[in-house]
């Protein structure tokens, strides 16, 4: 019961903070705006619409990842924040399960990272993407595990660091690479086969496949342009590769001198 | 009186340093013990095992009658610590940390509002309740811990250091609500100082140096421990009336800023006999009863001096350091 309350409480401290800070709600939604308009209208003219859509379109279900990745570690990463000011000792020794914090703080950034995805994915119809409101929940519902899955894969790397000094290095060296290997940008197979690999490792492939799964309709989804994988070996891979990150990050938790 | 804190040969080493080496002690329930030393002597080390932070290297730990090793979680359930540094979240409003705390400790739902308001109502902080923690002085954000500590209503509360960077007024502040913790809510205070007159205050005091305890007892039994009063001499040359002292009246005195010092019982009565034996060397002599400080430049050889928090960084530095190659 405790434990519930637990989890709880760190949701809520949180959400709380994300409301409150107006900056943070803006530019989390700004980026994967500028992505998708800019980016997206620059390729637009590179890439022909071989597959029958246009490259905004075939970036959509990638953006939504994009947020998810972004905000999932930011809020995963503020542990490295907690731990610098000192707020993580406070969890630290309360009577709780080390599992327990490692949940709060997972549900903490998909509960932030699935509300911020929702609201990208409204702009759906001004890209001209077609979607039933079955397409739309199985997309809300899909974020929320991938959300988990990678605030799970957040934790286990803040984790490894005592100092926010290191957030440029997880920037440039877990997030970017991240992105870019996700099929997000391009179908992964379209890669070289080594790139292919470390697509392959990448959780969040798996969670951009299952959203171009349920995003794309069905002769687009066969083309060349369309999802890698099938939309169940996506699901297995998130489900079992958030229970991997729960269990390594409550064990790094647990560790103590 | 029950033990409600028990170390038995507790040591923890971190790589080549031994941080604490070996020590007993216990605390009586419904006290406040102090734990004095200079820094880096080891006593935030100690807090962290006790409170389940840390593993000791070996020895034992106990709190309330749990393992702080192998039942860490009770442990946790019966105490609240505030931590040299501030452990708040200056983005929340005070009233939002003290319901985290109360929430987390498993208070129930209907109960958490009234805890909170009561503990801000007890630390003079319930008209600033709903601030913002940032825009908190230093020795607000230091009554909200100890509000915060009080939530849950722990069978011990840890204090390291809580007057640290306290201005004076805000520390006799504190200081009025820290002693009452032991008659009115029944809870035992662990507390770390450098501060003598901080320690004055508790009913035990365990003086620790360089990872050992070299005395334990209450403020009155180390001062008794001097064996009489204090006396302290300048003299035009230190090396000789040291030597004629020793001679004349067979003392051994110490050294300490240009001053020469000993302890005798009837000190008072020594004062001619001392005058005799060194005649026109001295300077100027003053007579003292023992204090803290006293006793502990007789355990150590030195005074415990706020400088010393510069050497004491260069310690955490260290340890800092050395937690990241491994």
């Amino acid at each position: 019961m405790t434990d519930v309350n637990a989890i709880y409480v760190i949701v809520m401290r949180e959400l709380k903070k994300f409301l409150r800070e107006r900056s943070r709600l803006v530019s989390s939604i700004a980026r994967p705006l500028i992505w998708l308009f800019l980016v997206g209208a620059g390729m637009s003219r590179l890439v022909s619409p071989r597959a029958g859509m246009p490259y905004t379109q075939f970036i959509f279900p990638g953006i939504l990842g994009m947020t998810i990745l972004f905000s999932s570690i930011f809020s995963s990463i503020s542990i490295i924040w907690d731990k610098e000011f000192g707020f993580l000792k406070e969890i630290l020794v309360a009577p709780v399960r080390r599992s327990s914090i490692v949940i709060g703080k997972a549900l903490s950034g998909t509960v932030v990272s699935t509300i911020q995805a929702a609201i990208v994915l409204m702009v759906f119809p001004v890209i001209g993407v077609k979607l039933s409101v079955l397409q739309v929940l199985l997309t809300i519902i899909i974020s929320l595990l991938v959300a988990f899955c990678i605030s799970c894969f957040g934790i286990v790397i803040a984790t490894f660091y005592e100092s926010y000094e290191s957030f440029s290095v997880i920037m440039n060296f877990i997030i970017m690479p991240m992105f870019f290997l996700s099929g997000a940008m391009y179908p992964v197979k379209l890669l070289p086969a080594a790139l292919r690999v470390a697509s392959k490792l990448n959780p969040l492939t798996y969670g951009v496949d299952a959203l171009k799964n349920t995003v794309f309709t069905s002769p687009l989804k066969s083309g060349p342009m369309g999802p890698d994988f099938s939309f169940g070996a996506d699901l297995a891979v998130i489900i079992l590769s958030s229970a991997l990150f729960v269990v390594l990050a409550s064990g790094f938790f647990e560790r103590k001198q | 009186m029950p033990a409600i804190i028990r170390v038995e040969g507790l040591t923890k080493k971190f790589g080549p340093i031994t941080a604490v080496d070996g020590i007993s002690f216990e605390v009586e329930e419904k006290t406040i013990f102090g734990f004095l030393g200079p820094n880096g002597a080891g006593k935030t080390t100690t807090i962290n095992i006790l409170c389940t932070l840390l593993n000791p290297t070996s020895g034992r730990a106990f709190v309330n009658g749990f393992d702080c090793k192998t039942d860490s979680r009770m442990v946790r359930s019966s105490i609240g610590i505030v931590f040299q540094d501030s452990t708040l979240d200056k983005d929340l409003t005070a009233y939002e940390n003290l319901a985290f705390h109360a929430y987390i400790y498993g208070v129930k739902k209907a109960e958490v509002k009234p805890r909170v308001e009561e503990a801000l109502r007890f630390m003079g902080l319930f008209d600033r309740k709903d601030d913002l923690v940032k825009r908190f002085s230093g020795g607000m954000k230091r009554r909200l811990e100890v509000a915060r500590g009080l939530i849950h209503r722990p069978r011990v509360l840890f204090l390291d250091e809580p007057t640290l960077g306290l201005d004076p007024q805000s520390r006799s502040h504190l200081w009025e609500m820290i002693v009452q913790l032991p008659k009115e809510h029944g809870m035992t205070v662990f507390m770390t100082t450098h501060y003598m007159e901080e320690a004055e205050v508790c009913d035990a005091l365990a003086v620790i140096d360089g990872g050992r305890i070299i005395a334990a007892g209450s403020p009155d039994e180390l001062k008794r421990s001097m064996g009489g009063d204090v006396i302290f001499l300048k003299t035009t040359d230190n090396a000789q009336a040291k030597r004629k002292l020793e001679a004349a009246l067979g003392v051994a005195p110490g050294e300490e800023a240009d001053e020469l010092f000993f302890a005798a019982p009837r000190a008072e009565e020594l004062v001619p006999a001392v005058i005799r034996a060194l005649s026109d060397a001295v300077l100027s002599l003053r007579l003292q009863k023992p204090t803290l400080n006293d006793v502990f430049l007789k355990l150590t050889g030195r005074q415990i001096r706020p400088e010393e928090v510069q050497g004491a960084d260069s310690i955490k530095e260290e340890l800092r350091a050395y937690r990241r190659r491994h």
